[in-house]
């Protein structure tokens, strides 16, 4: 068995594209089946994101099932071979296994190490599993994926700097003042951005939120919205000194906070750190301010630079992400490749005359003194115990070819016996018959 | 091996073992190697005790009397502080500090001569041990406050320059590093306010006067009087931060020298040998 993977991504293909071929949420079903009926197709799900549309498949002849999914994707949204096989990719076997464990790990995203697309590849299981078209193997395959993802977000630190502007500022502000309960956030206009984050601050425990503006009645509704205070525009360095974390983003040409204002209400709060996050273009705080011992000043180039050395920083880390995947997809592919019939049978007779031969050795060095024909009779006996007892089993697995409920007994035999099955090779030893 | 050597070298190992675990809690971001730091550091300053138990049964007297004594002394001295600051913080950055540091110290002190001196008859006062602690304590204290001031410096440094390197996820906020160094400087000052007033009246009682200007005297005077600054600009003039941490480094540095310098380059009650004087 093996599994198949068909489709676009950001990275292959522009937008006009991934509109075109995205399959919607209230049709997955009827797609589904129809994938289920293409011939050389076990097993399917279908992932469509705005950001990539894929079909993942399980499948006994991994060559015919591209090019059938293929197929599948034009015909379905009207979409010409010649216009789509140039964004299209398709991989098969430990290539597929490992771009499906990158995409869920987010390694494969826009940005790298974004959480959304792990609940979006979990949403689309799901519907597989509603549809029952995922079966054992992508069933297992999903879990390990799920596993997989797992094991990067804790192992590596993909997540866990931030890489946007607004959440930037809270990481910041965890530097300086460690926690922000107690904390006073005071907002400097009204901007869009500068109401972003606001809530962040807001969300890690700020507790007290100042806004001023020049039309009092917008300070006074954006204030409502934090429960906060709205502080007149005129008179507002008056209230400097209580502001611990100030976001600024006014649209006036000149320096809103001098220096001078700055150094003023430092001296009142005792030079305890002020943090100030200047979005405006231009800027609303002089930079001069930033020379102030206790204050720290970060303008929109200063967070933006936070950001991009933030994302070298998880490309960095992807590269020890990518180590994990490997490593992953090595035992997947092993346990994969070992759910044939064959091997199975050899490590299940292998097990089984291991124990009759341990166990005979010990009978007959407790029994001391027994005859050649003897022995030979208690050999011949504990032999064909197990091979009655392998009978059935052994019958049942040779049965039919290919199926899933053979897959299923299969990996429930290497489960059961704890077997550990060799890949299979030429110089494998005949079965025996019974 | 005699035990006293065992016990020693069983420290120094409890003490490195313990710095890795807490370096790998900083670098590797594994709270669970910093946990069991603490562990082995608790360990090693138990056994750490233990060899100035021994080693007062063989001078029957305070055990402090060698430069080899004085570093073991100090380095427990710092484990028992960073212990008990490490209840209240919780920082394991501090550990990949003290730890380390205490490393040093006892390996310095393996290597200076180990000789077993027995104290002057006419120095033996129950002033002697209370002299030491409270000096050494205060020493330990003032160290740990060094340690904070460097890393406040550095964070402050990478979050002011808007340049940030490794250093800056693994070092904590300013505001902790700042309370830290605080909490320290408060602490390390009144041991060493005792630990010269003790050692004036050990003095007066073993030589007849209070003070004699040795140098050991004049220069943790001249420390004393840069911590009694810095406390006072924290307390008054609402000093913190950047200067309070800047201030708090220099300060440590006339220390180490009145506790080193000052013992190996001049002559007076100080240096390790007047001890054996007869």
């Amino acid at each position: 068995m093996n599994i198949v993977v068909v489709g676009l991504s950001h990275k292959t293909a522009p937008v006009e594209i991934r509109e075109k071929i995205a399959f919607e949420a209230d049709t997955l079903a009827g797609r589904l089946a129809q994938v289920l009926a293409l011939p050389s197709i076990s097993e399917a799900m279908i992932v469509s994101t705005c950001n990539r549309v894929e079909l993942y498949a399980a499948s006994m002849r991994p060559e015919q099932a591209c090019a059938e999914l293929q197929r599948f994707i034009g015909e379905c949204h009207g979409v010409s071979a010649d216009e789509l096989n140039a964004h299209l990719y398709s991989y098969t076997c430990q290539d597929a296994v490992r771009h499906v464990f990158r995409v869920t790990a987010s390694l494969d995203s826009m940005v790298v190490g974004e959480p959304q697309i792990l609940g979006q590849i979990k949403t689309a299981y799901g519907h597989a599993c509603d549809c029952k078209s995922a079966g054992l193997v992508l069933n297992r395959f999903m879990h390990k994926a799920f596993s997989v993802a797992k094991r990067v977000r804790t192992e590596t630190a993909i997540a866990s700097n931030a890489v946007s502007v607004s959440y930037a500022a809270v990481e910041l502000a965890r530097k300086i003042f460690d926690s922000l309960e107690n904390k006073t956030v005071m907002l400097v206009g009204a901007g869009e951005m500068c109401e972003l984050a606001a809530k962040h601050f807001v969300r890690y425990g700020v507790s007290k939120v100042l806004v001023t503006n020049r039309t009092f009645s917008r300070a006074e509704s954006l204030a409502e919205s934090f429960d906060g205070v709205a502080v007149n525009f005129a008179n507002f360095r008056e209230q400097l000194h209580r502001v611990d974390i100030l976001l600024s983003s006014t649209g006036s040409p000149d320096y809103v906070i001098s220096a001078a204002d700055l150094k003023a209400a430092c001296k009142i709060r005792r030079y305890q750190p002020m943090f100030l996050i200047d979005i405006a273009v231009p800027r609303d705080i002089d930079p001069a301010a930033g020379k102030i011992d206790s204050v720290y000043l970060y303008d929109v180039d200063d967070l933006q630079g936070v950001v991009q050395s933030n994302l070298k920083e998880r490309e960095k880390e992807a590269v020890k992400a990518d180590q994990i995947v490997t490593q992953e997809v090595g035992r997947f592919h092993d346990w994969l490749s070992n759910l044939t019939v064959r091997p199975t049978i050899v490590a299940l007779r292998k097990q089984l005359e291991e124990v009759r031969r341990k166990e005979l050795q010990r009978t007959l060095s407790s029994l001391g003194n027994l005859d050649e024909h003897e022995r030979k009779m208690l050999d011949a006996m504990t032999s064909a115990i197990v091979n009655k007892i392998l009978h059935h089993p052994t019958r049942l697995l040779k049965q039919r070819d290919c199926d899933d409920d053979k897959l299923r007994y299969l990996d429930a035999v290497q489960m059961l016996f704890d077997l550990s099955v060799q890949p299979p090779s030429d110089d494998l030893p005949e079965l025996p018959e019974e | 091996m005699e035990p006293v050597k065992l016990l020693f070298a069983l420290t120094t190992v409890s003490y490195l073992v313990a710095g890795v675990l807490y370096l790998t809690a900083m670098i590797g971001k594994r709270e669970g190697a910093g946990q069991l730091g603490r562990w082995v550091l608790l360990v090693g300053i138990v056994i750490h005790a233990g060899v100035f138990a021994v080693r007062h049964t063989m001078v029957l007297g305070t055990p402090v009397t060698s430069l080899h004594e004085s570093l073991s002394f100090f380095a427990w001295c710092l484990v028992l502080l960073f212990l008990l600051l490490d209840l209240r913080f919780r920082l394991s950055v501090m550990g990949a500090f003290a730890a380390p540091v205490a490393t040093g110290l006892m390996m310095f002190s393996a290597f200076s001569p180990d000789v077993v001196v027995p104290l002057n008859p006419v120095l033996r006062s129950w002033l002697f041990p209370l002299h030491i602690s409270f000096a050494f304590l205060g020493n330990a204290a003032f160290a740990l406050s060094f340690g904070a001031g460097v890393m406040y410096l550095i964070q402050d440094r990478m979050l002011k320059s808007k340049r940030f390197n490794r250093l800056y996820r693994m070092l904590p906020s300013i505001d902790v590093l700042d309370r830290v160094n605080y909490t320290c400087l408060s602490v390390g000052f009144p041991f060493m306010t005792l630990g010269i007033i003790s050692g004036a009246a050990w003095a007066n009682l073993a030589w007849g006067s209070y003070w004699s200007w040795d140098p050991k005297e004049t220069w943790a005077l001249i420390t004393w009087l840069l911590y009694a600054a810095l406390l006072h600009g924290r307390l008054t003039v609402g000093w913190r931060g950047r200067r309070a941490a800047f201030f708090s480094t220099v300060a440590f540095m006339f220390l180490l020298f009145s506790f080193l310098g000052v013992s190996l380059l001049f002559d007076g009650y100080h240096t390790f040998e007047v001890f054996s004087m007869p």
